[in-house]
């Protein structure tokens, strides 16, 4: 069980299956970033987990990965993959982190993060978790998502030489 | 002698363990270094058989993205189709009829079994005993032919729809059926009379290949390598779907973490499946197979999507982001094999490389799904 | 004239035997492998598959005979031949009946061993020629097998010699005497643990002739190479042939000095039919082990060797010589 500290008040929490209490980085997401429409918005996104599959779902700034990432690796979760999405009418690429229990109680947390698709940085996990390893080298290869710390951002799926991304909605074979 | 003196002492050669393998993982190539007999550093080469299913999942509707389903795992292929039918009833919100949800377990679990026959059959072969892969094939023809009766393909089954399964199986499929589980079930103890009471198997199985459930929590892995160290998880109990829940059987767990540990597993998960399979055909009720108003072309509402479920290797789930559309915004797949493989550079620091070898096969990858 | 006669049949004689054994003894393998493994094997050439070594043959022969570039091409070529003849020259030593012998020498035991030793070379001989650094390894890892295994050999065979008293072979077998019980792997009034000294014999044969479990040269499949890999066409056939001529050599021994060579079991008809049906036995279960077990690791198998076969010989050794003494 996540330990709590304060929701955010705008988003209250739909019916979770789990009783969930949001932690300390709740007063990191609580200084919500400014940003235009069309994006989501930091914070608790309500997920209902017979629709979404998951438990809690919340977007957090690209910088706070790692302390999400400390806080549930404490937790004793391990992270199940790492997805890149690429929001091109949003100017935005999305790093989506899935977290679960194996070996415990049924709990899924996905942790998202958005940056900009002209700077796409956004700090490593692998120190961490050593399976994020080979997850952020290959959404770095599809998308071009600049995982900082990295150790080895080489091309892993695709030949050594290609020079695109081909997850991206603007690649053209 | 000083540290600098023996650190030049000290030769590495670096060996290809090549794309072409004589044994049946796949193309995966291993670039190891060596100091002797020892591995320095492997390094998993992935991509030999890289086909970008994740493009096509955007570029294709959602009902023609089926096929691709088959082809990941191409041992596996049920469970995978039984992760992307779960996934758009989810989305979607469509009622599977109770048939047809008896019958993908059924038909999931008698490729279980087949998978790990072959996983099984491959992995002694590896190690040189060229025997019960011969055996395992026996068994793995009757299962195929079953399955092909009813689904049409032996191997990339696509099978299940939305809403349910296409094609509804016939007394043939269940007396046969029926009859596989009366001629399997004696045929295991044999298998580990043969095999695995070996001493020279034991030898090369025991002790080979720790993995402490931390290294496998912190890679991902899930599985016949997570239940051989010991963590008792499996989407079928932890996660459940489908009519899971309704069926009895055990999760095998042994906490030895080595070879041998993740190698029994496979075999009980066999006899499980056995008796999932019995209890499910004991249980088919009659009715239809197809829910009833399925759109033809699915829109599912926008967001995102995820539904995992229990592969042959693990963990299979599925994460897909839609615009609303007919076809998908983001289709992601995160196949076990992936994750399992990834801590192979950790785990086989150190180790001599035939054992390192044992220790890969007995994470049972199939490389087209690592690859994607 | 006579003599000049005798030694023409008798070459032609181990020519035709050796031939017909080398080619269908791969079908023995083939058949029984496949009949154990739930399918059965070649079926389809001549009846029973009875003419599948002649396809072989053929097909091997008609293959180009490429050399590798980086290979030194005489070492390359003259590999397989050096493999070859040592067994073919020891069978002038093997006695098939009491006077079916091509040449009676009184040293023939030790004559075996030496020949057998070369073939060992032989062996890094073709894996240094291929110019393949696995077939390298593979190729020292095989001769360090082979040291390891000659040696329990020898000092086994040394026991036999103590009990007999002669390194003749036709002299070890006419010592032991016609019946069952008194064939040296149940004379247990020469040394108690006779029949654990047989079966450390067949240990090491299986691991002289290289095959499995104990096939690490051949058919590695870690380093995906072997000390034959880079042969193809007659060179590789000339490799299997050799693999099938050491197998008969091998248990021809096992029969001369344990199992009472062409002494019958109940003491009726002696001769080279019972020496015969005694080397087929045990071919089979050389063949049966084959395609059983699983092999071992290198280390597991030098293991076995040095630190559980050689120390178990020497005890024998000196409980045979402490028995032979005393009694």
């Amino acid at each position: 069980m996540l330990a709590a500290a304060g929701l955010p008040a705008e988003q209250p929490q739909e019916e979770a299956p789990v009783e969930v209490q949001a932690e300390g980085e709740g007063e990191a997401k609580a200084k919500a970033k400014k940003e235009e429409d069309v994006p989501r918005k930091n914070g608790l996104i309500e997920t209902d987990y017979a629709k979404r599959g998951t438990h809690l779902d919340v977007q957090i700034n690209p910088d706070q990965v790692v302390r999400a990432a400390e806080i549930l690796d404490s937790e004793g979760m391990t992270l199940e993959m790492v997805t890149g999405v690429d929001w091109i009418k949003e100017g935005q690429l999305e790093v989506i982190y899935d977290y679960s229990y194996s070996g415990g109680q049924l709990f899924r947390v996905v942790v998202r993060a958005r940056v900009d698709r002209n700077n796409p940085d956004i700090p490593t996990v692998c120190h961490l978790y050593g399976g994020a390893n080979w997850h952020e080298r290959e959404t770095w290869e599809m998308l071009g998502i600049n995982f900082v710390g990295h150790p080895q951002l080489e091309h892993f799926l695709l030949p050594e030489d290609a020079d695109f991304y081909p997850l991206r909605k603007d690649f053209k074979p | 002698m000083s540290s600098l003196a023996q650190s030049q002492l000290r030769e590495t050669f670096e060996l290809n363990i090549g794309p072409q393998h004589p044994a049946t993982h796949g193309v995966l190539r291993v670039k190891v270094v060596m100091d002797g007999e020892y591995i320095d550093r492997a390094e998993p080469i992935l991509g030999y058989i890289h086909r970008m299913h994740e493009k096509m999942g955007e570029n294709r509707t959602w009902n023609q993205f089926w096929p691709n389903m088959g082809r990941l795992d191409y041992l596996s292929a049920m469970a995978y189709n039984h992760c992307y039918a779960g996934l758009m009833e989810r989305a979607m919100g469509i009622e599977v009829p109770e048939r047809a949800e008896y019958i993908r377990v059924i038909t999931a679990e008698l490729n279980r079994i087949q998978s790990h026959l072959l996983g099984f059959g491959a992995y002694i072969m590896d190690l040189g005993g060229f025997t019960p892969l011969m055996y395992a094939m026996d068994e793995r023809e009757q299962i195929l032919d079953l399955l092909e009766s009813v689904t049409g393909s032996r191997l990339t089954y696509c099978y299940f729809r939305f809403g349910g399964v296409y094609n509804d199986i016939d007394d043939d499929f269940i007396t046969g059926t029926r009859a596989f589980l009366k001629r399997f079930r004696p045929q295991v103890p044999m298998y580990h009379k043969l095999v695995t009471g070996n001493v020279i198997l034991m030898d090369r199985l025991v002790g080979i290949g720790p993995l402490t459930p931390e290294i496998c929590r912190k890679y991902g892995a899930t599985g016949p390598v997570l239940r051989g160290s010991g963590i008792n998880y499996d989407i079928r109990r932890n996660e459940p779907y489908s009519v899971y829940p309704e069926l009895d059987f055990d999760i095998p767990v042994y906490k030895e973490c080595d070879s041998m540990a993740r190698y029994m597993v496979r075999m009980d998960e066999m006899l499980q499946s056995c008796r999932i399979i019995e209890q499910a055909l004991n249980k088919l009720p009659e009715g239809p197979v197809m829910a009833e108003k399925v759109p033809k072309a699915l829109k599912p509402p926008k967001g995102d999507y995820h539904y995992a479920v229990e592969a042959a290797r693990g963990t299979f789930s599925m994460r897909t982001v839609s615009d609303g559309t007919n076809t998908s915004y983001r289709m992601r797949l995160r196949s076990p094999t992936y994750s399992n493989v990834s801590l192979f550079e950790e785990a086989s620091r150190g180790m001599l490389l035939s054992d390192a070898l044992a220790f890969l096969g007995s994470l049972d990858p199939v490389i087209p799904e690592m690859d994607r | 004239m006579n003599e000049l006669i005798r030694l023409l049949a008798y070459m032609l004689g181990i020519a035709a035997f050796l031939g017909l054994n080398l080619a269908y003894l791969g079908w023995v393998e083939r058949k029984g492998a496949g009949h154990i493994q739930r399918r059965t094997g070649p079926k389809d050439v001549g009846p029973y598959g009875l003419l599948q070594p002649l396809a072989d043959g053929l097909k091997l022969m008609s293959k180009q005979l490429v050399v590798p570039d980086k290979a030194d091409k005489i070492i390359y070529m003259s590999a397989p031949v050096l493999i070859m003849v040592p067994a073919v020259l020891l069978f002038v030593a093997i006695p098939f009946g009491e006077h079916l012998v091509p040449r009676e020498f009184s040293f023939g035991l030790i004559m075996m061993f030496a020949f057998a030793s070369v073939a060992g070379l032989s062996i890094l001989i073709g894996g240094w020629g291929s110019g393949n650094k696995y077939s390298l390894i593979a190729g020292t890892r095989a001769v360090s097998q082979n040291i390891a295994y000659e040696i329990p050999m020898l000092i086994t065979a040394i026991t036999i010699v103590m009990i007999t008293g002669s390194l003749d072979l036709n002299e070890i077998i006419r010592q032991q005497g016609s019946y069952i019980w008194h064939w040296n792997i149940f004379r247990l009034d020469k040394s108690i643990l006779m029949p654990v000294s047989f079966l450390v014999f067949f240990i090491c044969s299986v691991a002289e002739t290289n095959r499995t479990p104990f096939d690490m040269g051949e058919c590695e499949g870690e380093l995906v190479a072997g000390y034959h890999t880079e042969y193809g066409g007659m060179g590789f056939g000339l490799y299997m042939m050799a693999e099938y001529a050491n197998l008969v050599i091998g248990t021809s021994l096992i029969t001369i000095l344990f199992l009472g060579g062409w002494q019958c079991p109940l003491g009726l008809l002696p001769g080279p039919h019972w020496f015969l049906i005694k080397m087929y036995f045990l071919i089979w279960v050389f063949v049966w082990i084959r395609w059983t077990f699983p092999r071992t690791t290198f280390w597991g198998l030098l293991n076995l060797s040095w630190k559980y076969l050689i120390p178990f010989s020497l005890v024998n050794l000196l409980l045979t010589a402490l028995f032979i003494k005393v009694f």
